[in-house]
This record gives C-alpha cells, sequence and structure tokens, in this order.
C-alpha cells in the first residue's frame, strides 16, 4: 500500500511537470513563429487610431513568453484560461462546449478499436489458423499504411461515423502490439508443457495467457488513448467536426496563443493521464497476481 | 529472402526507377497546364487524366512520389543522426545528463505526434516558395522525429557504458571523446540503422496527412500528400477512381518498407 502511494505521489510529479513544460513548449513556438505580432484586425479602417493603438497594447503584453506564461497560470488558477485570439470567445467555453463531442468520440472510437482488437487477436490465437491470422495481419498490414487523414476523408466519401474512423486508425496499432504480446506468450515454457499435456485452448487462453498478457495491454491501452487524440485531428478537421480536435487545428492555423496553451495543456494532461492511469492499474494488478 | 521480401524489393524497385525517370516519362513536368483539358478522364495522352487546372495528373505522380521518396529518407537520416548526438551521448555520459535527455524525451513523448506535427508546421512559414515549403516540411518531420530513436539509442549506449571493454579501455586512459566516437558510436550502428529505416515510413506518412491537411508541400510542387488532397473533392469512390492512384502507390510504398522492415523492427527493440 506504501509503495503504491509513492507511485501515485510519483506520478502525480511527473504529470504536473510534464504539464507545466508542455505548455511553456508551446506558448514559446507560437512566440516564435514568424507573424505573432501582426493583428489583423489592426487593419481594420473602421478602428480609430486609439483602438489599433489598444489592439497593440494588448498584443506587446504577450511579448515576453515567460510573463505571458506567468500570468496565464496565475489566472487559471482562478478558473481564467483567457480569451482565443482568433474566435474572439472565453477559452473555457470553447473547450466546454467542444469536449463532449471529442470525448464521445474518443470513447466510442477507442471501445470499437479495441473490441476489434481483442476479437481479431483472440480469435486468432484461440483458432491457430494461418490462414485466419494472415488475414487479419494483411487488414491491419494495410490500414496502417493509409494515412489517417485520408481514413477520415473516405469516412466523408462513405458517410460513416468520425468514431468509426478513429477506430480504424488505433485499430492497427493496437492490433499489431497485441498479436505480438499472445505470441510471445504463447512461446512460454509453461504454455507449450500445457498444451503438451492436452489442455483444452480455451483453459490456456484465459487461464494462463490473458493474465500474463493483462499487465502490458493495460500499458498499450494507455498510450492508445495517445494515438486516439492524434487521429481526432484531422478527423474532426476534414468532417466538419466542431470538437477539440478541429479546434486544435484551427488554433494552429491562427497562431492563436491562449488556445493553443490551453489545449497543449489539455491534450498532455489527457495522455499523461491515461498512461499513468494504465501504469498504476498494471501495477495493482501485477501487485495481485504476486 | 521471403517471397514477400522479394515482391517488397521488386515493388520499391519499379516505384523508384519510375520516379527517377519522371523527366522522361512525363516530359511535359509537374506544372504545365493542358488548359483545353481540365478535369479530363484518363486517355492515352493523359494517362491518370488532368486535375482541375488542366495538370497531366500521371506526370505530378510521379514527381511527388521523387520528392517524396528522396526527402523522407533524408529526414530520416538527420532525425536518426540527431537521435545518435542527444540519446547515444547522453546515454555514454549517463547521471543527470540522461535524466535530462529522457525527460526531454518524455516531454516530446507525451504529445500525440500528429497533434506536435501539425501544431509545430502550422507555426512555420506557410506563404513560402514551393521549395522551401519541401524543405520546411521535411526539416520539421527530422526535427520532431528524434526523440523514440532517442530513449532506445540512450538505453543501448548506457549498458555499453557500463560494458568490460569501454571499462578497460577508460581504465587505460583513453579520452572520453575518443572512447564515444572510437568505441561506443560504432557499436551503435545496428539501432541507428534501424531507427532509420524505421522512420521513412513513418514521415512518408507523416508528409501525406500534412498535406491533406493543407500544411504540406505548396503548390505547384507535388508530393503524394498534395495529391492525395484531391480526394477531398470527391463525391464518390466510383466516381474518378483513377483518383485513388497515389493513394494505391503510398499503400504499396510503405507495405513494401513494413515487409523489408520486420528484422530491423527487433533490432530496435
Amino acid at each position: 500500500m506504501q509503495s503504491l502511494r509513492w507511485k501515485l505521489a510519483g506520478h502525480a510529479l511527473a504529470l504536473l511537470a510534464t504539464v507545466l513544460l508542455g505548455g511553456l513548449l508551446s506558448a514559446t513556438l507560437v512566440r516564435l513563429a514568424p507573424g505573432f505580432d501582426v493583428d489583423e484586425q489592426t487593419l481594420d479602417p473602421h478602428l480609430n487610431a486609439q483602438s489599433v493603438q489598444a489592439l497593440r497594447d494588448a498584443r506587446h503584453q504577450d511579448h515576453n513568453v515567460f510573463r505571458f506564461y506567468f500570468s496565464y497560470m496565475k489566472r487559471a488558477a482562478h478558473g481564467d484560461l483567457g480569451a482565443s485570439l482568433a474566435l474572439g470567445q472565453p477559452v473555457s467555453t470553447l473547450l466546454h462546449d467542444r469536449a463532449p463531442l471529442t470525448l464521445r468520440l474518443l470513447t466510442m472510437g477507442l471501445g470499437l478499436a479495441w473490441m476489434l482488437t481483442l476479437t481479431l487477436a483472440l480469435s486468432a490465437a484461440w483458432l491457430r489458423l494461418s490462414v485466419y491470422e494472415a488475414l487479419t495481419t494483411v487488414v491491419s498490414g494495410t490500414l496502417l499504411c493509409i494515412p489517417a487523414a485520408v481514413l477520415a476523408l473516405l469516412s466523408v466519401l462513405w458517410n460513416v461515423p468520425g468514431s468509426l474512423a478513429i477506430a480504424l486508425i488505433v485499430f492497427p496499432r493496437t492490433y499489431r502490439y497485441t498479436q505480438n504480446l499472445l505470441v510471445k506468450a504463447y512461446s512460454r515454457p509453461h504454455i507449450i508443457t500445457a498444451r503438451a499435456k492436452g489442455l483444452g485452448e480455451a483453459r490456456i487462453l484465459f487461464w494462463h495467457v490473458v493474465p500474463v498478457v493483462t499487465p502490458q495491454l493495460l500499458a498499450v491501452a494507455g498510450v492508445s488513448v495517445s494515438m486516439a487524440v492524434g487521429a481526432a485531428i484531422p478527423v474532426e478537421a476534414l468532417c466538419g467536426l466542431a470538437g477539440i480536435g478541429q479546434l486544435a487545428w484551427q488554433a494552429a492555423l491562427a497562431r492563436d496563443l491562449p488556445l493553443l496553451v490551453n489545449i497543449t495543456i489539455l491534450v498532455t494532461l489527457v495522455t499523461l493521464l491515461a498512461n499513468s492511469g494504465a501504469d498504476v492499474i498494471g501495477y495493482v494488478v501485477r501487485g495481485q497476481e504476486a | 529472402m521471403s517471397l514477400g521480401r522479394k515482391l517488397a524489393c521488386v515493388a520499391l524497385g519499379l516505384v523508384l526507377i519510375a520516379s527517377a525517370a519522371a523527366n522522361w516519362l512525363a516530359p511535359g513536368g509537374y506544372a504545365r497546364q493542358y488548359r483545353d483539358a481540365t478535369n479530363a478522364p484518363p486517355s492515352h495522352t493523359h494517362w491518370l487524366g488532368t486535375d482541375d487546372i488542366g495538370r497531366d495528373r500521371f506526370a505530378r505522380v510521379l514527381y511527388g512520389t521523387r520528392i517524396s521518396l528522396l526527402l523522407a529518407p533524408a529526414a530520416a537520416l538527420f532525425s536518426t543522426l540527431m537521435a545518435a548526438l542527444i540519446g547515444g551521448l547522453a546515454g555514454y555520459l549517463g547521471g543527470a545528463w540522461a535524466r535530462m535527455a529522457m525527460a526531454v524525451t518524455d516531454l516530446f513523448l507525451s504529445l500525440p505526434w500528429l497533434f506536435l506535427l501539425i501544431t509545430s508546421r502550422a507555426l512555420m512559414p506557410l506563404n513560402v516558395s514551393p521549395l522551401v515549403s519541401v524543405l520546411v516540411t521535411f526539416l520539421l518531420l527530422g526535427l520532431l522525429g528524434w526523440t523514440t530513436a532517442a530513449r532506445v539509442l540512450c538505453t543501448t549506449a548506457g549498458s555499453l557504458r557500463a560494458s568490460d571493454f569501454v571499462r578497460q579501455a577508460r581504465a587505460a586512459g583513453l579520452p572520453g571523446s575518443r572512447l564515444f566516437w572510437i568505441h561506443v558510436m560504432p557499436n551503435l550502428k545496428p539501432v541507428l540503422y534501424a531507427q532509420f529505416w524505421i522512420s521513412i515510413p513513418v514521415f512518408i506518412l507523416s508528409e501525406a496527412n500534412l498535406g491533406i491537411l493543407g500544411l504540406g508541400v505548396a503548390e505547384p510542387m507535388p508530393s503524394w500528400g498534395s495529391l492525395l488532397k484531391e480526394l477531398e473533392g470527391l463525391v464518390s469512390v466510383g466516381e474518378e477512381p483513377w483518383k485513388f492512384v497515389p493513394l494505391i502507390l503510398l499503400v504499396v510504398v510503405v507495405t513494401s518498407f513494413q515487409f523489408l522492415l520486420s528484422k530491423q523492427e527487433e533490432v530496435a527493440a
């Protein structure tokens, strides 16, 4: 119990440091980007000199990236995430409005991807038919060779939901890892002995193979969240889905510093939480087995 | 060599030869516009038809293949060298250096690859000449793609640092820099080769993703990404199937790389 607490504390500390550094990195990148100083609103002929100067002064405050980041953190601690420069809305409102769609897409996409992965990988391991294994490898291999953005475009063309596109982007990667883990588990001496002694395939699979691969599968599950978040950007951008992925895309194109920093922090937080969660669950599972 | 690998070699060889011979196979070039034949279907003069502004699609596919197949390995080489320097050196020095390098790689790896790539590319100049856009796109791939390789190299160099022959060389009074370049780096070669080959298909796919999202190579320069962007305007698959040729070519090339890389991945792991 004590070691679990230490592990949790270590994860929390690493998570906090990485999230803060990630935010600073994105702020620095945006600050250094060419054209950062230019605000299109200052070209509006309807604005008088004072308004233009006020806009320039507001932009000038963001010049020092450390000062910007420090004041951002101070405001964020009080729940104020700033306002989007390109969309003219509070960042918290934008994130709040778009998060449910992305969350739904990611949940359904990941669920579908893992359902496909486990069904195909476990059935291939159980059936042990070379033709079936070859077929699943060809399907996953082909999907692996198609760019994520093309799968998003094809989902628009065939009028299938964006979650299916995310599933098809994530599936070949998770399938590959899962299949490798199962192959390695099946080559263990105690499983070869169990098979030689005539133990049934189902019993070997569910009593001897699945418990061995579960902690590693949990780690892959954590990584798959990061894959799905990455896949959500082209899927939402190309399918016209107003989620966080599309927002990230718009923020990057508009060089919207406040929005981009918040999205980077959010994305880093989600991926790290998923990885840490998977790691802690894997640790507990291993502990129970021991 | 297995049949799959032989087929992969033949496919890659054919694609490479065709792209190298683009000047002879498509003498019109990738930017020439045939204004009387815009959006034309395949014919004996334009094997894959023409695009919206009358450019020969076959020529664009050949030249685009050349660009993608030339620059993806260049970016892979750049990222592998960066990984060798950062990961290899940090692993060799060990201690705080290794921890710092690993913290940086962790930071990069905590962000999804596509998110990092799209955000960074969008922050680079977009209104540049086509040639500069090609260089910026592939340079960025090289600059961001070193982290995974650096992690592997840091671990490998760390284990080499503790090996007997390095200890013996150090005890014999060999200076640290000489030890690194003469004894450690040559032993990292198999991992470096593996990382280099693994990066190529990853970068080809990444460039394609960037191109479709409009952040890749600028017009009129063709690349697989910009050619695949044409799929955006399709209403149905059966309508203009020849527009899928760049996709088929990309899948064939990346699949061939995957076939050839199955052994390299074992080395890299």
